[in-house]
């Protein structure tokens, strides 16, 4: 059972206190209807698969109600961060393949 | 402000109440339990409660509360009282204030004169929920066969107040004194947490308090 | 004969507490303080039952969790059978009733063993799929003969007296195991100040400490644990969990802890206890602290009854007195065994001979045991066990280690007990569990644990390749140290008891032994003795095909069942590396999962069964219900009236009787479980338009409106009322099961899309209590107990009004799902039931009737009103349900499914559409659910045009009728569809409107 800290309670919780909601940044068009389908599809229905690190839109039902978002390792399971609504991840994909490479020496 | 927000007292002068365990008829079991009971358990039933949101960063809300309550705003996890009445954090722009029964309306709006002008909200809640008060040496250890979240005093001293699982459903942990908590809970779930808690502490003994 | 194995003295058990069992059907004696396994052995029980596929007689092997033969059923009535019980886990008790679950009918004379000992090339690896999966149509006869025979236990068929229960717990440190590296983990990390659990899955604290030959400081290893353990007793941050089994190590550093609370005292808990309890447990750190497992050799005929572990002999002699046997052959590979052999001749009892693989051992032990008269053959290892029911003698021969082959025709020696050990197996199952990958390490020929990742654990002692008891206190005091430090305690300082320094050499890597013939010809070779695998299944499955140690795995069923691998897992793949020519850490390990050792259902269950096992919600009105007879109906966790049958009344004549008083006269529903929301703030309206379908921006104060929510997708998923209360302040109604969907449904778009609007949203579900009269007496009754002016342009349609009912101050909703003149009484719950009370009292003269969720239901139906989750699923838009009266398609805001409305398929006109049916025979109700067809002759499969959502008789109308989904029904008006039914019978229906009853609404505008 995960671990989880609420950013808004600022303690780590239980799983059980919570509700995954999918994949975070998935920001709704300012103009749904300026979309195409296609664009309106995309939005609507196709969802990241990584293996590795996701983020992830939590909610504490059990608790404070709050929504927030997770960095999540999807092999491990490690939680990397949580953080709030409408903050940027630390951590991200990108970031990690950097430091990686900074890591063994490789320049851009 | 009255065109704006619909409040109305809806608590009568005078009728039969009847609190989610009424029907548990604590009062007939008072004083019939476990003589050494681990666990004393009593309804503080009937109170005014009111959900109170509002923006903590805002100086001008605190400041309005503690006018009206004259309780400073609680901080994440926590409920300060004074008197009959406490004041809890439940989320980062809602809290629950609990009053003496009756007084929820003259409270809402004397709370809504401070705050006027103020993007708030009150919400009468009274018939929704109660208090279920537990007190003894037991408590903790039903409270852990409950509840995931660790009741241990270094993680849940006095004065904290948090929402989480219990059983198979949600509920507010208030602990109050060293052997004294509370769980605030719904109304329509109060059969199934009393079922609940007199069979976790019945091995410890229960006795009733009216 | 009773205890002929009991030793005349030593052991821990409690000679003076002598306690009687029966063990298939035949009583014996032990004593307090043994396990079964113990006391069966005393009393020289050498079948203890009959192996999975090959039916041969087994005995003890083991001393512990690893035991993969006494696998017994325990319990003396019905309900209290108990499968899977490892005899050498259980504690003895007066009257403990135990039998066999293999061997059928009998474990002494098996008619299996005769197929078993004949057929063991008619039941090779892979046997199952081969055989008995084809032809497939014989599978089930087969099924139950191989169930019966291979005696998977039995679960029991009655009630379980017993309860169970949970109990969640923290700390800083939890230590597994309370061996000498668990006690001194917990020792160290407790005397740093933190909160410990230690936990051990026997019987008491201690571990190999209470049975070993070694001393500290010169005493008894046993006093050094009853120190320690008196120390930990007393500090109150420190429990002690014994009987308790650490099964699953779970995400971020959960674990789960199988306590048995009573299992040593009776089968069944005594009054007012708990049988056992689940511990959840969340620990910032965790010590391993899991021991090793001795792995057995592997050599021909090493299932008869008197092949055992060395270290597992040591503990019978040792710890309960129990000598399995007389004369004793060891077969090692390592300097630890010698232990058992010095134990073995202190007991007074014959050592045949020592095999040591090794050339020329010179260690320790070995030298004590050389001095003491030993006989030791070197180069050697025990190649064949004779005997059937009970070995008789071991043939040891010279072997060649490198080429794999027996180098000399060896001796014979009479003997009845061979004991080997191939070295140690740390056991790292509960570090693998979130699959972390063991470690081979060569030097002492074991997987070890691999990197916890970011689980923050730690591991010590054996579990860790520290095998030897000095090193193994130091490495689980370090650990106990680092893992509080980690925690955030400050370390103290170590005082560990002296250990005597000996030399110790290092095992030889011997696996299985060789043979005089192949394996595949040598008399069996057992790998896994649960699952009856042999070397030559093994190398047959690599032969076959099957090189990645999963698939070897499931073709042998190597490590499957109660077992998980503890005693054949290295061994296997040990072989299966070498018939693949590659080596072990090249083989890899299978993955281990929780659970560890079986768990009950009961502690799965814990207190969550019976009248716990779901909450039930009610409302304020519930004792008033129950006193009148209401049949209720679950609606999410909500029990609802259903119906109120009178005297001889079932469902249906209940319902006709309560829709006729509906529309006829007055009825009265509890519609206190749908959800409510209070919504309060300048841009509450704004918001209402967003989630809503329609239009809320000219709805007036004291007025209501009807609104649909959907998804993004355009797809309707709630439905309701909401009423403007005052400018900024609405209240919202949701389905009973919708109401903590929507709530969240809010609360995600105002938290992540839209925080600038100025608006909070307040479940308030439980602080009202909802009455709804309905009827066209309704405002008659109504205003006997109200105050309020009912005159119908004072308080038209789709408004409402404050005041008193009842004497209550009351919101009171002119609403109605009925189609009836209705009115929703809303009052704080806590006064609701003597509101109720009035309005039930008022009522008498007015022919009041309360009716149920069923009657709402149809009569709802016959105004064809929808149910969300009812007739629709998820996948139909507003317009597919003819709703487009509430579609805001000029709203400024592209509200929540607008745009997935729009979709060039949710706007298809082939669509499935809601439209009202009525069968050509009015006395035949279509089944909800039914298909339906426009061809019922066309041949079959039939082309499906939709199906009946909501379907009832109907008293008001005369007629059955129903509503459904019809490919284009909308228009389709007029035309016939069937339903086929499942009896090969049809009904054929119209299509008509859905709104069967007063289409212009007039009774409800009365």
């Amino acid at each position: 059972m995960l671990h989880i800290f609420c950013p808004h309670c600022g303690e780590l919780r239980s799983e059980e206190e919570f509700h995954a909601k999918g994949q975070a940044h998935i920001p709704r068009p300012l103009d749904p209807t300026a979309c195409t389908d296609a664009e309106w599809g995309e939005y609507l229905f196709f969802r990241d698969n990584p293996r590795g690190i996701h983020h992830e839109l939590w909610v504490h039902s059990a608790g404070c109600r709050k929504y927030f978002n997770a960095t999540r390792h999807t092999v491990t399971y490690e939680i990397l961060e949580t953080y709030k609504i409408g903050e940027k991840p630390s951590v991200t994909a990108a970031g990690t393949a950097e430091k990686k490479a900074s890591d063994q020496g490789v320049t851009a | 402000m009255s065109n704006l927000i619909n409040v109305y007292q809806q608590r009568p002068a005078a009728a039969h109440a009847e609190s989610p365990l009424f029907h548990a008829g604590l009062e007939q079991l008072a004083g019939k339990g476990s003589a050494r009971a681990g666990v004393t358990v009593r309804e503080k039933k009937l109170l005014g409660h009111l959900t109170l949101r509002g923006d903590a960063k805002d100086p001008a809300f605190a400041g309005g509360v503690h006018k009206a309550l004259g309780l400073e705003l609680p901080v994440a996890l926590t409920l300060v009282a004074a008197g009959d009445t406490s004041l809890q954090w439940l989320a980062p722009d809602e809290w629950l204030l609990i009053v003496p029964s009756g007084s929820e309306f003259a409270v809402e709006q004397k709370l809504r004169e401070a705050l006027e002008g103020q993007h708030i909200s009150i919400v009468n809640v009274s018939g929704g929920q109660t208090l279920l008060e537990l007190t003894g040496p037991k408590v903790r250890e039903v409270l852990m066969k409950s509840t995931s979240y660790d009741v241990h005093p270094s993680n849940f001293p006095a004065g904290k107040a948090v929402g989480t699982h219990f059983a198979k459903s949600q509920l507010v942990i208030r602990h109050t004194a060293e052997d004294t908590w509370e769980l605030l809970i719904r109304r329509s779930f109060s059969d199934y947490f009393w079922l609940w808690l007199q069979d976790a502490s019945a091995e410890f003994g229960l006795a009733i308090k009216a | 004969m009773s205890q002929v194995n009991r030793l005349a003295s030593g052991g821990r058990v409690d000679r003076s507490q002598p306690l009687t069992f029966s063990f298939n059907g035949q009583s014996y004696q032990g004593f307090a303080g043994d396990t079964l396994a113990a006391a069966l052995l005393a009393n020289g029980v050498d079948i203890v039952g009959r192996s999975f596929k090959y039916s041969r007689p087994r005995g003890i092997v083991a001393a512990g969790a690893e035991e993969p033969n006494a696998v017994l059923q325990i319990g003396s009535t019905e309900a209290a059978q108990i499968p899977n019980v490892r005899a050498t886990q259980q504690a003895l008790y007066a009257g403990l009733v135990a039998s066999s679950t293999n061997g059928w009918p009998s474990v002494n004379t098996d008619l299996m063993g005769i197929l078993g000992k004949v057929g063991g090339k008619m039941m090779p690896p892979g046997f199952y799929y081969k055989t008995f999966m084809y032809p497939q149509n014989l599978w089930l006869t087969y099924e139950k003969y191989i169930r019966k025979a291979a005696g998977l236990g039995r679960a029991p068929t009655a009630v379980d007296p017993d309860s169970y229960d949970y109990m969640n717990q923290h700390c800083d440190v939890l230590v597994v195991g309370a061996g000498p590296a668990g006690l001194a983990a917990a020792l160290a990390a407790a005397r740093s100040g933190a909160r410990v659990i230690l936990a051990d899955e026997q019987e008491e604290f201690g571990g190999s400490l209470l049975s070993t030959r070694e001393t500290l400081d010169g005493k008894p290893a046993a006093d050094w644990a009853a120190q320690v353990i008196t120390e930990l007793s007393g500090m109150p941050e420190v429990t002690l969990l014994p009987r308790s089994t650490v099964n699953g190590y779970h995400d971020h550093n959960f674990l789960t802890i199988h306590q048995r609370l009573t299992d040593h005292l009776g089968e069944i808990a005594p009054l007012g206890m708990v049988r056992q309890r689940m511990h959840r447990v969340r620990a910032t750190r965790v010590v391993l602290a899991t021991g090793a497992h001795e792995r057995p050799l592997v050599y021909a005929n090493n299932d008869v009854p008197g092949n055992m572990l060395a270290d597992a002999v040591s503990t019978y002699v040792r710890r309960y007195g129990v000598a399995p046997g007389k004369q004793l052959v060891l077969s090692t590979n390592n300097d630890y065994a010698y232990r058992v052999v010095l134990d073995w001749l202190d007991a007074g009892l014959q050592v045949v001979a020592v095999a040591d693989a090794r050339s020329n051992p010179r260690g320790s032990w070995v030298e004590e045991a050389r001095k003491r008269g030993v006989r030791i053959l070197t180069g050697s290892a025990v190649v064949e066990a004779a005997g059937s029911k009970r070995v008789t003698a071991a043939r040891i021969c010279a072997i060649d280690v490198q080429s794999h082959k027996v180098s000399s025709p060896g001796e014979v020696l009479d003997c009845d007990l061979i004991v080997s050990s191939g070295g140690y197996s740390p056991v790292v199952h509960l570090a693998s569990h979130l699959g972390g990958r063991p470690t081979w390490r060569e030097d002492i020929l074991a997987f070890v644990p691999g990197e916890g990742g970011f689980q923050k654990r730690l591991c010590a002692g054996a579990v860790n390749g520290v095998f030897g008891l000095g090193d193994a206190l130091a490495d689980g005091f370090e650990a106990g140290v680092s893992a509080a430090a980690e925690a955030g305690f400050k370390a103290v300082s170590a005082s560990l008891p002296q250990v005597a320094v000996r030399l110790e050499e290092p095992s030889l890597a011997l696996f299985q032994v060789p043979h005089d013939k192949p394996t595949a010809r040598a008399p069996k070779q057992f790998v896994d003795l649960q699952n009856d695998v042999t070397a030559a299944g093994i190398e047959l499955a690599t032969r076959e095909g099957f090189e990645s140690v999963e698939h070897v795995k499931r073709y042998t069923a190597l490590g499957f069942g109660t077992d998980q691998g503890k005693l054949g897992n290295i061994n296997g793949l040990a072989i299966a590396a070498r018939s693949l020519g590659i080596s072990i850490p090249q083989m890899g390990t299978t993955m281990f999962r929780p659970n560890y050792t079986p768990v009950t259902f009961g502690a799965v269950a814990g207190r969550h069964c019976g009248a716990l096992f779901e909450p039930k919600r009610y409302t304020a009105m519930q004792s008033w219900h129950l006193q009148n007879g209401a049949e209720f109906e679950d609606v999410g966790q909500w029990k609802r009236p259903w119906y109120f049958p009178k005297a001889g009344e079932d469902l249906h004549a209940a319902v006709a009787r309560e829709c006729l008083a509906v529309r006829n006269a007055v009825g009265i529903l509890d519609a206190s479980t749908l959800g409510k929301i209070d919504i309060q703030g300048p841009d509450a309206r704004e918001f209402l338009n967003r989630v809503y379908s329609n239009a809320w921006t000219k709805l007036d104060v004291g007025k209501a409106r009807y609104g649909l929510m959907c998804k993004e997708d355009g797809m309707v998923f709630d439905d309701g009322v909401t009423a403007c209360l005052a400018d900024n302040h609405f209240l919202m109604t949701t389905t009973t099961g919708g109401a903590a969907r929507v709530m969240e449904w809010l609360e995600i778009y105002h938290q992540t899309e839209w925080p600038e609007l100025k608006v909070y949203f307040t479940s308030v579900t439980d602080h009202w209590a909802t009455m709804t009269l309905s009827g066209p007496n309704s405002r008659k009754l109504l205003a006997e107990v109200t105050d309020i002016d009912l005159d119908k342009d004072a308080f038209p349609f789709m408004t409402w009004k404050e005041g008193q009912v009842g004497g209550v101050p009351a919101r009171v909703f002119r609403i109605s799902f009925t189609g009836e003149l209705s009115y929703e009484v809303n009052v704080q719950a806590d006064y609701a039931l003597g509101v109720w009370e009035k309005i039930i009292e008022a009522g008498k003269k007015h022919g009041l009737t309360p009716y149920g969720t069923e009657t709402m239901h149809e009569l709802r139906a016959e105004k064809g009103f929808i149910i969300v989750g009812q007739d629709t699923d998820g996948s139909v838009t507003p317009d597919d349900l003819n709703m487009g009266w509430c579609v805001g398609r000029t709203k400024p805001f592209s509200w929540i499914g607008w745009r997935g409305m729009n979709r060039e398929d949710s706007l298809r006109e082939d669509r499935k559409q809601l439209i009202g049916l009525k069968p050509v025979d009015p006395n035949k109700v279509l089944p909800e659910g039914a298909q339906l067809v426009f061809d019922p002759k066309q041949t079959v499969p039939m082309q499906m045009v939709g199906h009946v959502t909501s379907s009832y008789m109907s008293v008001a109308l005369g007629y059955s009728f129903a509503m459904g989904v019809v490919k284009g029904g909308l228009k389709r008006m007029g035309e016939r569809v069937f339903a086929p039914l499942a009896d090969g019978s049809l009904i054929e229906a119209e299509i008509v409107s859905s709104v069967f009853y007063d289409p212009k609404g007039d009774r409800q505008n009365v």
